[in-house]
């Protein structure tokens, strides 16, 4: 007997016990394209892990999370014409803590570069982060600026950039999408943050700034550092 | 118009309306010391301890009530603060008061015991360049972070050492809990940076008597992006266009490139030819009518979380719209559409099409507005909630600076379109919406019918530029490649942005860029009025109040 008819023969046989278990007459929400698809077995087989990454690409809870322009952009997806619910990421949460994706849409500045870490990490893991605009890349057009953050990958790491000033909803929605495949297969974004952790104020090189600075800060408090020349 | 009553002259008033310096100077005494020509109007030179009482001259007696803006900015031999004056009832007429401070001791009098709207203002100009005002009530940092070191905007100002910016996480939030007295039961309570009703990235700091606010500090600054450092360092010609369209990013681009246009036109006395002007009129209320329903949309979903309908509604119109102004100007948000003396291009081929898409929309935009109204305004639950709450008396309207939607929803009938004209409007009729209720259901309406109104203007447009003749569509006059308009030539200028009035300042210095840009945002003005509309209220209604502002905070920080 040749392996091919081995395993017709098989299944054959898990046809008829089904049947056999449900008695004549199937119900037809059995004849699924499903059931077509995976042959005579109800059942897929798979990882857990796989199954996870799955679940987790077409079922994506974003956070409300609006900064620049790019939110009045980022709305539009989530409006009528765009509508990003037809693929499984159209339900805004307002609180980080029930959030799994975080879209950063707009400029950073240094006054809330420290907020931005502190949302971060109230996310339960896993996380994603979609930065959306030039300015969440480089600074975009306000680069130069003294109080602009070169990026948000100053800050924490990020797995999609979506460019433009702004971009367009349809641009988000691909970006969406990439994040969603790269979700489902399990892939992790490339770390490429630089600081990442915030340093302690006590670990800070002594220079006359935080000498400056060391009467009014505690030592234990977390603070950012902004070294504009090393850009 | 002849049925009215007579207008009582003030002082330094002619009665062709217009301003006599001299009798203006006249009043105000020894406090003038030096009057200086700046090109939207004169300017005296006022001592640096004798502000407050010159304020309040110019506005008692005067007529003067309307603090537009305050402009600080350093000389190589001395600090200047511009306060910008003008009237409610006509603001061409104008006057500016310089007031100069050593740079060895840089402090003047503040402004704020007269003009509520000066601590703000005073408080930047403190935050950016430097500028210290005795007797100010609240003297801190506005915009950057309490340990920011130097003053940005100052000419030595070295942007390339390191900052420290800190990281509270460790500090106890209950700490500060109990703020009031001992026996007092408050609360004190951080709403935002990152909360859904604050419309970006505003903190609130708040104290609360139970649910009632006591007392309520916004705290900005977290979308501070440097926009007049930007200016400032790109030249008149090109670079400083795309800009405009970022600070109030809620699609008004054209209403602020606008501001920008005007007063670099005015600066540099560019011509702008008529059909250009009718092209920038129709695409600019187009402008309008997408940030009013926007506005609108995000008040809805404020006041009683509607998402679904008039959130959705309103962002389906807004794609409309957005479709309209792609085709004229090739970007949905960000159109850097306008150039100086003109426009970029000529309406899209071919031009028929065009015409009907936007009769289309004109003509079904009046039912949609009839929905909205049903929806929003006929509906008892919105009623109940916006009627009587966040109120705003028009004497404290003028004295925080409030301008738009919000000050002629407390009544005033203040609109710089009209008051002070430019573009096409004067030639079109229309008319300009106010509201006597003062609340928030107020400011809703005035910008729904607004909405209507813009309507209007954009279907006049549509039939003139239907009619004008093919041989005279001149887009741009003839402008110098490079710009520089004549040394230390200082100019104020402001259009009705979608929030209010947006006004810039340039000062030249001679070169292709500008030595001071400064920004007047509307939305930073009418943000400082909160505290009149929340104190003492519910926090849910503080929140519609918040809402009925319409505040974008990039306009706010800039």
């Amino acid at each position: 007997m040749s392996e091919n008819t081995e395993l017709h023969d098989t299944l054959e046989q898990a046809q008829s016990t089904q049947e056999a278990r449900m008695g004549s007459g199937v119900d037809d929400r059995f004849n699924s394209k499903l059931r077509k698809a995976f042959g005579a077995s109800p059942f897929v087989l798979t990882k857990f892990d796989q199954f996870m990454n799955w679940v987790r690409g077409n079922s994506m809870f974003v956070l409300l999370f609006g900064i620049a322009c790019c939110s009045i952009e980022m709305m539009h997806h989530y409006g009528t014409k765009h509508d990003v619910d037809r693929f499984g990421a159209g339900v805004p949460r307002a609180s980080p803590r029930q959030a799994d994706v975080i879209i950063v849409p707009g400029t950073i500045v240094s006054k809330f570069g420290p907020r931005m870490k502190r949302v971060y990490d109230q996310m339960p893991e896993p996380k994603f982060v979609v930065s959306m605009g030039s300015c969440t890349i480089s600074g975009g057009p306000f680069q130069e600026g003294y109080n602009v953050i070169k990026g948000v990958e100053e800050i924490i790491p990020v797995d999609i950039h979506v460019p433009g000033c702004p971009p367009r909803p349809e641009a988000l929605v691909y970006g969406i999408l990439k994040l969603q495949e790269q979700i489902r297969a399990g892939e992790s974004a490339p770390v490429t943050v630089k600081p990442y952790e915030l340093q302690q104020f006590g670990e800070l090189e002594g220079d006359a700034l935080v000498q400056k600075l060391a009467d009014e800060i505690d030592e234990d408090d977390l603070v950012m550092r902004y070294d504009w020349a090393q850009v | 118009m002849s049925l009215e009553q007579p207008h009582q002259l003030d002082v330094g008033e002619t009665p062709e309306g217009e301003l006599d310096y001299d009798a203006l100077a006249d009043l105000l005494g020894e406090s003038v010391i030096d009057r200086e020509e700046h090109i939207n109007c004169e300017a005296f030179v006022i001592r640096p301890d004798d502000v407050a009482r010159a304020l309040s001259t110019l506005r008692e007696e005067a007529g003067f009530d309307h603090l537009s803006c305050v402009t600080a900015q350093e000389y190589r031999d001395r600090y200047e603060s511009i306060y910008h004056l003008k009237k409610y009832d006509d603001p061409t007429q104008e006057l500016s008061l310089v007031v100069p401070t050593t740079r060895e001791n840089p402090a003047s009098q503040s402004g704020a015991s007269v003009f509520d709207t000066a601590n703000w203002h005073e408080r930047e100009a403190y935050d950016l360049v430097g500028i210290e005002y005795d007797d100010h009530p609240d003297l801190r940092r506005i915009l950057l972070p309490e340990t920011w070191q130097g003053y940005p905007l100052s000419l030595d100002y070295n942007q390339d050492k390191p900052q420290i910016v800190p990281l509270r996480e460790h500090v106890n939030p209950m700490e500060t809990r109990n703020k009031g007295a001992d026996d007092s039961d408050t609360m004190f309570l951080n709403i935002g940076p990152h909360h859904p009703a604050t419309h970006g990235v505003l903190h609130l700091r708040t104290v609360l008597d139970g649910e009632q606010v006591v007392d309520v500090d916004p705290d900005i600054g977290y979308l501070h992006r440097c926009e007049e450092q930007m200016c400032q360092q790109s030249t008149y010609r090109h670079q400083i266009m795309p800009y405009p369209d970022r600070w109030d990013y809620i699609s008004a681009g054209i209403l602020n490139e606008w501001a920008y246009a005007r007063a670099a036109e005015d600066l540099a006395d560019l011509d702008v030819p008529e059909y250009a002007q009718v092209i920038r009129t129709m695409s600019a209320e187009m402008c309008r009518i997408a940030a009013h329903l926007l506005a609108v949309g995000t008040f809805a979903l404020d006041i009683y979380g509607d998402f679904t309908a008039i959130f959705m509604y309103a962002i389906t119109d807004r794609e409309r719209i957005e479709n309209l102004l792609e085709d004229l100007t090739g970007q949905r948000l960000m159109f850097n559409y306008l150039r100086l003396g003109g426009v970029a291009w000529d309406l899209p081929e071919p031009r028929d099409r065009y015409f009907e898409k936007v009769r289309e929309f004109t003509d079904q935009f009046p039912d949609r507005l009839e929905e909205y109204h049903n929806l929003l305004t006929n509906n008892e639950l919105f009623q109940m909630r916006v009627i009587d709450t966040g109120i705003l008396p028009p004497e404290e309207a003028k004295r925080y600076g409030c301008t738009g939607p919000v000050l002629r929803g407390s009544g005033v009938d203040y609109d710089l379109r009209r008051d002070d004209p430019y573009g096409y409007y004067d030639e079109l009729e229309w008319d300009v919406i106010t509201d006597d209720g003062c609340d928030n259901f107020a400011r809703a309406r005035v910008r729904l019918e607004e909405m209507r109104q813009s309507i209007r203007i954009i279907e006049q447009c549509v039939d003139l530029l239907e009619e004008w003749p093919e041989d005279d569509r001149q887009i741009q006059s003839n402008v110098p490649r490079t710009l520089k308009p004549d040394s230390d030539t200082e100019i104020y200028r402001a259009v009705e942005g979608a929030k209010g009035e947006l006004g810039i300042y340039i000062r030249s210095d001679g070169t292709d860029k500008p030595a001071r840009f400064k920004i007047r945002s509307p939305a930073f003005c009418n943000l400082q009025s909160l505290e009149v509309m929340a104190e003492g209220e519910y926090v849910p209604d503080m929140v519609a109040a918040l809402g009925s502002l319409d505040i974008v905070l990039g306009e706010v920080d800039r």
